[in-house]
């Protein structure tokens, strides 16, 4: 019995995991989550390394045009895009995969310039994209939700009718006219000055579009939070209202924002793919996966696998993207398991 | 004119350019490169043919109905079968396409000795499809409407007719009294004109100057109908849906030359499919012919699988890069002739679809049109030598952009020329708007565009239809939307010899030609104007079409398609 209270005292003593620690402890022990993690790293590196495959193993320049150039094909030289010499001799072909890593393993586009290339730069701007557009949402929405949920009032009278009215229009026509607007002028807001064809601007544009749908749960969230009673006790002891969001509020909004953080990067990589696809995204001579696709249009009955592997690509990592963001989800509030999880 | 775009005519309502000189013979745009189905010679009518229904695909309907108003291909191709001018270019494919023909007028006018008076005697027995008969009144009625509806090229093409000045600026009270005038009891009508023009019956031979019926209201009729004399008339009209032609119960044939009549007893023209799906509802014979440029991943099907439904012409147009000449960097001679050197034009002819639908340019004018002189002073890419002309301008570094129509291959132009610019040593970027506003924002000074990406097709075959339209002083109008200088050049030498061929032309075609060609390769070391390739024409269509004839000036002569 002693030995026995003995040997419980010292483990009684040790400090338990913090809150992050066991989510990530939860986080690990989910499977489709690490794999869904798994692939998201290969992706990442893929994209991060463009530039070694075009210099070192493609040998290419994915952003100059080479239309009139050549490659080796099982040992024979062929224009990469090639004049139809069949009947009437309409067209002109590009060179389509030849699954040879040095030269050309997904095909040529109609500039003659190598997808694969293209496609790992593209995937470095889409990703680029998605995550920074993300990350500005959700800080914007924290922002905001907190201040309309904190202070109540005509604040968050303001500030609900702005997410109203934003939320009234249609994502994707909201997002095409304020792109087709600024990709001929730029930004310039007070300090604030962004390029027309910057990659700033639709990281922008693409961020405030998703303010509301982040900003109004994190709200009612603070909302429900400011009649608990260790927040009375906050104003009791005399916090001031910036402390106490800060260091009472904040930190029990932030999971919230950590299970958006992915599940947004998934749904603006999408967008930034969907208005690139109308050419009112990622502008030339930038690529991400949304102009890739875009690219293959014109030649989907020749050479589908340009559309197909960017398509690929965005379908994959949203994929990814969204298991991990389920999986976090699931690790911060374990009674929440709605698509189920570990 | 601006292809597919009825923007174009307001552009060149601005120029304010009085075309002049011109005609020669006609341009090679024949049957010669058509391939598939043999043109078949309209020799005559052939009745066992007659009769079906002809199926028509567009994406869209081409604005208006008021041929005084529309200015796009596609309409004024229809436009072939519903109306008549006192003239008109002879309705054969071939060469004998440029070939002014007697129309309304019973023969090709008497030209007085001063060159600047016309006068057309009427046929009798021409109806309208309202059963009106046509008069001299409707001739001078629609002559004053040109200018009442202050028509697109009313301050251009017609601009010489006495009294035009006056209606161009007041149009609502334009009388014309001493420049068309009408004797009803001789049947005639004298046009009078304030300087001789060699190329004015070739104007009359365009839609803006067919006759209509005298009461046709001074407004833009847009979708409603206006009866004509053609042998079909519009039963109706829905831009987004359809347009449907049936025979027109007044016509009777009077001149085979310049109104045949047509085959199908109806003509339906469908909207609202894609190109894609438009193609393949011609394979599938549930549709017979194709507006819309092919797309091009199925050029290679179109040419391999149904070689025999193919027509290819060749196009008298070409494609060009305006050069900015009063803008940095390319106000230097140097960084302009650099541009010169820089595009390798087999490039652009693959990215139009390969060098069966398209041949680099090397001149302004096109091959086989007056004027055109076979030299090429750039005929091969060298980038070298582009650098080191940019090095030479001092401009290297600077910050360019080209700014290009949304339409596939503008954007593939574009990104390749984006690719060269930053080979020669420029930081460049495409700058992609919608294809209804490029063409009028590039002409506009005010925005600035350093370079972009247009084409032109030839309204009628004459060299002052490019050169002293597209790079006369009189052509730039620094801020306005038409401009269509867009080079924004202005050469007082240049212009001096334009003038000089126009004049010279109405004595000595031979003459003015050579001089032609002569100014063209003198703008072709100015660099204004980078030209690319010109175009073909590439008809598709069902197996159930037979007797194709491609027009030079109009294209395939629908009408005359049969379907039975």
């Amino acid at each position: 019995m002693t030995a026995a209270v003995e040997t419980v005292a010292p483990r009684a003593a040790r400090p338990s995991a913090g809150p992050w620690r066991q989510a990530l402890r939860r986080l690990a022990r989910n499977r489709s989550a690490m794999i869904a993690a798994a692939g998201l790293v290969l992706i990442v590196l893929a994209c991060a390394l463009a530039p070694v495959y075009a210099g070192s193993i493609a040998h290419t320049d994915p952003f100059t045009s080479n239309a009139s150039g050549t490659a080796v094909v099982n040992g024979a030289r062929v224009p990469v895009l090639a004049q139809s010499t069949e009947g009437l001799g309409l067209g002109v072909t590009p060179i389509g995969p030849t699954w040879n890593p040095g030269s050309f393993f997904l095909g040529a586009d109609n500039q003659g310039r190598d997808v694969m290339a293209r496609l790992l730069y593209g995937g470095r701007n889409s990703l680029m994209i998605g995550l920074s557009s993300a990350a500005l949402c959700c800080v914007l929405a924290t922002l905001l939700g907190v201040l309309a949920g904190y202070f109540g009032g005509w604040i968050d009278a303001v500030l609900s009718r702005f997410f109203d009215v934003i939320w009234a229009f249609p994502v994707y026509l909201l997002a095409i006219c304020l792109s087709v607007v600024l990709l001929t002028s730029g930004l310039h807001v007070g300090p604030i000055h962004i390029d027309a064809g910057s990659l700033a601007l639709p990281v922008v544009i693409i961020a405030l579009i998703y303010v509301p749908y982040v900003a109004r749960p994190l709200r009612g969230q603070v909302i429900a939070l400011r009649n608990k009673e260790f927040l009375h006790a906050a104003v009791g002891l005399g916090a001031s209202d910036l402390r106490i969001m800060r260091r009472e509020v904040l930190p029990n909004v932030l999971p919230t924002v950590v299970v958006f953080l992915p599940l947004m990067t998934a749904l603006n990589m999408l967008t930034e793919s969907a208005l690139s696809f109308l050419s009112v995204g990622v502008q030339s001579p930038d690529a991400s996966w949304g102009t890739i696709i875009n690219d293959g249009l014109a030649l989907l009955y020749t050479r589908p696998a340009i559309t197909i592997a960017a398509g690929l690509c965005v379908g994959l990592t949203a994929v990814a993207l969204n298991v991990l963001g389920d999986g976090v989800r699931d690790a911060l509030d374990p009674n929440a398991r709605l698509r189920g999880g570990a | 004119m601006k292809r597919i775009t009825a923007i174009a005519g307001a552009a060149l309502l601005a120029a304010g350019v009085a075309a002049c000189s011109g005609g020669g013979d006609g341009a090679a745009t024949s049957g010669a490169g058509t391939t598939g189905q043999t043109t078949q010679a309209a020799a005559g009518f052939q009745e066992q043919h007659k009769g079906g229904t002809l199926r028509l695909l567009a994406k869209a309907g081409d604005g208006t109905l008021d041929p005084h108003i529309n200015y796009s291909n596609g309409q004024w191709q229809i436009f072939q079968a519903l109306y008549d001018g006192l003239v008109s270019f002879r309705k054969v494919g071939g060469k004998a396409a440029y070939d002014i023909v007697p129309d309304l007028a019973k023969e090709l006018p008497q030209v007085g000795a001063d060159g600047k008076t016309y006068t057309f005697t009427l046929r009798t027995g021409v109806k309208f499809s309202n059963g009106d008969p046509v008069t001299v009144d409707d001739v001078v009625a629609s002559f004053r409407r040109i200018f009442r509806i202050s028509g697109p090229t009313s301050g251009t093409f017609y601009s010489g007719i006495v009294g035009a000045a006056e209606c161009v600026k007041k149009p609502a009270g334009c009388t014309l009294d001493k420049g068309v005038v009408a004797d009803a009891a001789a049947n005639t009508v004298t046009i009078n004109l304030v300087a001789p023009d060699s190329e004015f019956l070739q104007k009359l031979a365009l839609p803006h100057a067919v006759v209509l019926p005298k009461g046709t209201p001074a407004k833009d009729q847009g979708t409603t109908p206006i009866p004509g004399t053609g042998p079909y008339k519009v039963e109706s009209y829905n831009p987004n849906q359809l347009m449907k032609l049936v025979r027109n119960p007044n016509f009777t044939e009077w001149s085979r030359d310049a109104q045949p009549q047509g085959y199908p007893d109806e003509i339906d023209y469908n909207y609202g499919l894609t190109s894609e799906a438009a193609v393949t509802a011609v394979e599938n014979g549930q549709a017979d012919w194709i507006f819309d440029p092919l797309p091009a991943d199925r050029l290679t099907e179109i040419g391999t699988s149904y070689e025999q439904q193919a027509h290819v012409n060749p196009l008298a147009a070409f494609w060009y890069i305006p050069v900015n000449v009063n803008l940095a960097p390319f106000d230097k001679p140097e960084a302009r002739q650099a541009l010169q050197w820089a595009f390798d034009k087999n490039a652009l002819v693959k990215m139009f679809g390969g060098a069966n639908l398209a041949q680099p340019a090397c001149t302004i004018l096109p091959p086989s049109f007056p004027g055109h002189a076979d030299f090429c002073d750039f005929s091969q890419q060298d980038l070298a030598k582009a650098k080191q002309l940019v090095q030479q301008s001092g401009t290297a570094g600077q910050e360019v952009s080209i700014v290009v129509a949304d339409d596939d291959v503008s954007k593939q132009i574009g990104e390749y020329a984006r690719s060269v610019l930053e080979q020669i040593g420029y930081q460049a970027k495409v700058k992609v708007i919608s294809t209804n506003i490029q063409f009028t924002y590039i002409q506009n000074s005010k925005n600035k565009v350093q370079l972009s990406v247009s084409q032109w097709y030839a309204d009628y075959p004459a060299a002052s239809n490019f050169l002293n339209v597209l790079l006369s002083c009189a052509s730039y109008h620094p801020g306005s939307d038409s401009s269509i200088n867009i080079s924004g050049f202005c050469d007082k030498d240049a212009d001096a010899k334009i003038a000089q061929a126009m004049k010279l032309d109405q004595t000595d075609p031979a003459a003015s030609g050579k001089l032609w060609g002569e100014i063209d390769r003198e703008l072709m070391q100015k660099g204004p104007i980078i030209p690319l390739f010109n175009p073909k024409q590439i008809d598709f269509v069902s197996k159930n079409v037979g007797n194709y004839q491609f027009h030079a000036q109009f294209h395939a002569l629908l009408d005359q398609m049969w379907v039975k």
